[in-house]
């Protein structure tokens, strides 16, 4: 570039009058010209007069705007009069411009700092409210519930069918995997245990068991509430963004009849049924395991009808409802309570599967402890 | 081509936009010289956002195409489309402000990818272009904590970060009380005076169209393709279009009857 590099020089004329000449070409690369500089030595002088002077100017962009403005507010900190002359009319507008509002004082609120947020006590104190938030949230699905029952609800049934369909079928694929690799599993692990009493038959028993009561439901309910709690969430959330659940509200329709119940009732509808079907597959999965260990897939299904006891299914499946009922309003009282920003849906995605999981782990070990006690 | 041809920033060559077999407009063509405010203008749903996303190159034209300074974007290669890129400035219908950062860090991020200032530069420049919309001191707001003016002043400020060349305005104004909108016009033909920028906004706004617009396209839902085009003013008093004089009027002039426009657009 042929134009001269950018450049300033302050004279103090007199004790009052201080002039400010800008020469050169102020533009983006041009070598920076630190306003520091031009503070300290305004700093020594006493004006209350300064006068910049552009007439040496050889080009200009934002980089002398952006100076200009240090300046200006500058002086308008020290109590100094700001003057200009000989700038290029598009210079001097957009100063006038940048200068026309009075900037804002206040600061926004400061951010939690990670000192804060990892405090033991605010961690306690934030899953308290989440906790109180959720009772609430429960309370008013149960009214809802009531309302519908007795027909009084503004329920949106037509969404009902599709969310079954994107709960229940679409989830087939994961649940079968993670259902067959399951029972292996649990083949695995007893297969080697009861070996040591030549006992190798009763992993039929083991498996078909360990599936029915607890492992079929409970990786359905891991698999529900990472697909379709979170996707609950991020549903209500954008609605939240979009201002469709203030536009439900204000039609006097209560978002949580409207919204949450179809979803709600879809997840209660499909989860037993995704559970009898993992269980299925959970078995076939542990009688392939046991069928490389020598035992016949007669004999396998002779132990297993005789360890298939109609309490062991049951059991499951009341677990299955409690756990979709716990799936579905995890996510949704993430979804209709999170904030109005892209980031904020993802936090209540985030939020929906990790309370959604919390709950389910709590649940199933007081579902067991009552079950244990009842001898059920 | 008249002698507007060799000034034009912006050329739209025998453009033909659609969604898949549905045909938005066709045979759109026309220029946009340096330094012009154009609008494009229309009736709802007559395809002018989609005109802005043909010419900001998020849709491809299912025929025809677009040069910027004589060098068509649809084929030029991916390096060249960036250098084009960079000198444009964007606002969205809806400000399209990153959410998730404040706004001192959405006016930030262009200045990151595009310039080598240092981060003490960045800062000061920061601090000019949020004066230059009036939210000095507004830095460290996150967009949802601001009011929608507010928003679209801000979107504006990031627009304009990069000094760009051609500024892309999509309903700037809309949503804003008279005031508010009058204002963001004065300051959009400030900016504009002052930098030599080129503007192209889609608007509704006809005290905004009269104010600051020097040429304008009127696309039209009915016949699916431009019907006239030129200065609004003189469009209002002078279009061959009955349509075109009705919209620029809101309406009050309806001298000739809907038919008329009708055949007189086949013309």
């Amino acid at each position: 570039m042929s134009d001269a590099p950018a450049g300033f020089e302050l004279i103090h004329c007199n004790d009052t009058d201080a002039k400010l000449t800008l020469s050169g070409a102020w533009v983006q690369g041009c070598a920076a010209q630190d306003f520091n500089t031009l503070s300290s030595q305004l700093q020594l002088g006493t004006s209350t007069r300064l006068t910049v002077d552009g007439a040496a100017l050889e080009g200009w962009d934002s980089t002398l705007l952006a100076f200009l403005l240090q300046c200006y507010d500058h002086c308008k900190q020290e109590g100094i009069t700001f003057d200009t002359r000989n700038f290029p009319e598009g210079a001097g507008k957009l100063l006038a411009l940048a200068t026309a509002v009075e900037p804002l004082k206040q600061d926004p609120e400061p951010e939690q700092s990670w000192l804060t947020a990892l405090n033991p006590l605010v961690l306690l104190k934030n899953a308290v409210t989440r906790l109180k938030e959720s009772l609430a949230f429960t309370g008013e699905v149960s009214i809802a519930l009531v309302r519908m029952v007795t027909g009084r609800s503004n329920t949106r049934f037509q969404d009902f069918r599709q969310f079954c369909f994107e709960g229940g079928p679409s989830a087939l694929g994961i649940i079968s995997l993670t259902s067959v690799l399951v029972g292996m599993i649990l083949a695995y692990l007893g297969a080697a245990q009861l070996q040591q009493f030549g006992a190798e038959v009763y992993v039929a028993n083991l498996v078909t068991i360990g599936i029915l009561r607890e492992m079929g439901v409970l990786m359905t309910a891991v698999v529900m509430a990472g697909r379709t709690g979170a996707a609950y969430a991020a549903q209500l959330g954008t609605m939240q963004t979009n201002e469709e659940i203030d536009a439900i509200t204000t039609l006097g329709i209560s978002p949580v009849e409207f919204l949450v119940l179809p979803r709600l009732l879809a997840l209660v509808c499909v989860m037993p049924l995704l559970t009898l079907y993992a269980n299925l597959l959970g078995i076939i999965g542990g009688g392939i395991v046991a069928g490389g260990m020598g035992i016949t897939p007669l004999q396998f299904l002779n132990q297993a009808e005789e360890a298939l006891a109609v309490n062991h299914l049951v059991a499951g499946l009341i677990k299955s409802v409690i756990f979709a009922l716990l799936i579905a309003v995890a996510g949704c009282r993430a979804g209709i309570n999170s904030g109005r920003s892209s980031a904020a849906v993802g936090q209540a995605a985030t939020e929906a599967v990790v309370t959604a999981i919390v709950y389910l782990i709590v649940a199933d070990a007081a579902i067991n402890i009552i079950f244990q006690q009842i001898n059920f | 081509m008249d002698k507007r041809a060799d000034e034009a920033i912006i050329s739209v060559r025998d453009l033909t936009m659609a969604y898949g077999s549905f045909v938005i407009q066709r045979d759109l063509t026309f220029d946009i010289a340096r330094g012009d405010i154009f609008v494009i203008m229309g009736g709802s749903g007559c395809g002018k956002s989609t005109l802005l996303k043909h010419m900001l190159g998020l849709i491809s034209p299912a025929q025809g195409d677009i040069l910027f300074s004589g060098q068509s974007f649809f084929l030029a290669s991916d390096k060249d489309r960036d250098a084009m890129r960079r000198r444009w400035g964007i606002t969205y219908q809806s400000g399209g402000l990153f959410s998730a950062m404040t706004l001192a860090e959405n006016v930030i991020l262009p200045l990151e990818l595009y310039t080598d200032y240092s981060a003490s530069e960045i800062e000061d420049i920061v601090a000019y272009k949020l004066a230059l919309v009036g939210l000095a001191g507004y830095q460290d707001y996150y967009p949802s904590a601001i009011s929608g003016g507010m928003r679209k002043r801000a979107a504006l400020a990031r627009a304009i970060a990069l000094d760009p060349e051609i500024l892309f305005f999509d309903e700037p104004s809309a949503g804003l009380d008279p005031i508010s909108s009058r204002l963001l016009d004065d300051l959009i033909l400030e900016i504009k005076d002052s930098t030599g920028a080129t503007v192209v906004m889609v608007t509704h706004e006809l005290p905004s169209i009269f104010a600051i617009a020097n040429n304008a396209v009127y696309l039209d839902a009915a016949t699916r393709t431009m019907i006239d085009y030129g200065d609004p003013g003189y469009l209002r008093d002078n279009s061959k279009q009955a349509v075109v004089r009705q919209f620029l009027t809101r309406g009050s002039s309806r001298a000739e009857t809907n038919e008329d426009a009708e055949s007189s657009a086949h013309e």
